[in-house]
This record gives C-alpha cells, structure tokens and sequence, in this order.
C-alpha cells in the first residue's frame, strides 16, 4: 500500500461529491412517482365509491389490488415525508444536538407509522376474509339443517 | 449564527408566482406529513377495528373543525401533487423560462384549487 499524504482534508479534496446527495434527491423522485400512482388511485376510488359507509369501504379495500396499493401508499408517503420533513429539520434546526435528536425522533415516528399502516392494512383484510368464512359457514349450517329437516324419517 | 450580513430579506423581494409555488409545496407537504398522515393511520385503524371505530372517525370528520381539516388536506395533496409534477418537468430542463414558468407557477396553483373543489364536489353530491 502506498504511503498517504497530507491531512484528511487534503486526500478527500477534489474526489467530488459522496453521492448521499444525488441518492436522497433521486428517493425523493422515486416516491413522488410512488405517491403519484398510490394516492390517485385512493382519491379516484373514494371519488368512484357508491358511498363512504364502512360496509363499502372495507369491501373495497380487502380486495387484493386495492390492499397491496394501500400498503404500497403507506410505505411510499410515509418515506417521501421523511425525506421531506429531513430538509425542512436541517434548515431550521440550527442546533447540532438538537437537529440530531429532531430527526432521530422523526425517524421513529416514520418506522413506526409504516409499520402500523402495514398492520391496520392487513388487519382489514383478513377481518373481511374471517367473516366472509364465518358467513359461508352459517349458511352451509342452515343448508345442512333444511335438508336434514326435509328427509326427516331415517 | 455568526455575525455576518444576511441575504435580502422577504420582505424587500418583488414577489413572482414561482416564489410563491416553491412555499407552497414546502407548506402543502410538510402539512400533509404532520397533518395527513395521522388522519390517514386514524382512518385505516378506524377501517381494521370495527364500525363502532369507524362511526367515531366519521363524526369528527362531519363536525366543523373536522371538515376544515380534511378540505384542507386534501388541497395540500392536490397543490402538492400538481406543483411536483412542475417539479418532475423543471428536473427534465424545461419550463426556465421566465414567462413560462410564471405562466405555469399560476397553473399548479390553480390546478390545486380547483381539483380540489371538484373532488369535493363529488364527495358531497354522492
């Protein structure tokens, strides 16, 4: 290996830019493309519902496609807010201990907000599917019973 | 900070629809993150606990302050959404110049009003 020379500084200087730059400017992009089709497909499926009223809704949202872009929408603005609220915390928070706390606390809240999304995402899922079951159980009982009923001398 | 003379302040700026549009975005979308994103974990929660959850969600978006916190989201979504996709055509070097991105500053901002009123103009007439 070939002796360094000079202060840290000097070996680093003129090597160009990290690229941590360019990597949370393009994230940026790619969510906003995420968020583009995630949360326009939610705004045109609320505007396209027959009404609001729980009923509806969960039976839309327990369907497979609108499930896996609710999950998609979560991860995709929850991440795209990050890098968001990243830029607005180190322009006004001035203070290194305090910027360093700020987005310590944000990057929590974020992990955590995701991961609840997901969770509540999933949640409605399976709810519709448990009851759809337990509604297809009640009526093969009722079925079973009627013609139980009807051959009645054994 | 250190004792050193500042930029021109805000106020002696001549002010331009391109000003204007880049506060916007910065406003619309930290608001939605700090404002939005509970609402929309308190609506998916409302939606994987039960009717009862539900009901609850839908009474405080019905009252007053309810619904001036959902209009109000909703057009920083739309002013977000129409003054990032200038965003995504400044990233590609176009709209620069000055008479274009002026006309086009005003157009998001218009864009973001009235999606706004005909998304609600569709939720309220349903």
């Amino acid at each position: 290996m070939s002796e360094t020379k000079g202060t840290p500084l000097a070996q680093v200087r003129g090597l160009g830019s990290a690229h941590h730059g360019s990597h949370h400017w393009l994230l940026q992009r790619y969510t906003a493309a995420g968020n583009l089709i995630t949360a326009m497909f939610l705004a045109i499926s609320l505007v396209l519902l027959p009404d609001l009223s729980f009923a509806v809704v969960r039976a839309w949202l327990a369907q497979p496609l609108p499930a896996t872009l609710m999950a998609l929408l979560v991860v995709s603005v929850f991440w795209h807010a990050r890098l968001g609220l990243t830029v607005m915390i180190e322009d006004y928070v001035h203070d290194s201990a305090r910027k360093f706390a700020v987005l310590l606390v944000l990057n929590l809240v974020v992990a955590a907000g995701i991961a609840f999304g997901l969770v509540c995402v999933l949640r409605i899922v399976l709810a519709a599917l448990s009851e759809a079951s337990a509604h297809d159980a009640v009526a093969k009982l009722q079925q079973a019973m009627q013609s139980a009923s009807q051959g009645a001398p054994r | 900070m250190a004792d050193r003379p500042l930029s021109p302040h805000v106020t002696i700026w001549k002010w331009s629809p391109a000003m204007l549009v880049s506060i916007l975005h910065r406003a619309s979308g930290d608001g939605m993150a700090l404002v939005g994103l509970p609402v929309l974990l308190w609506w998916l929660a409302a939606l994987a606990s039960g009717p009862e959850a539900y009901a609850r969600f839908a009474r405080a978006a019905d009252n007053p302050l309810g619904m001036v916190v959902l209009v109000g989201v909703s057009w920083a979504f739309f002013n977000h959404l129409c003054s990032g996709i200038r965003h995504f055509v400044l990233d590609m070097g176009a709209g620069y110049e000055l008479n274009t991105n002026s006309r086009w500053s005003v157009g998001t901002i218009i864009g973001g009003v009235v999606l706004t009123a005909a998304f609600w103009a569709v939720l309220v007439t349903k």
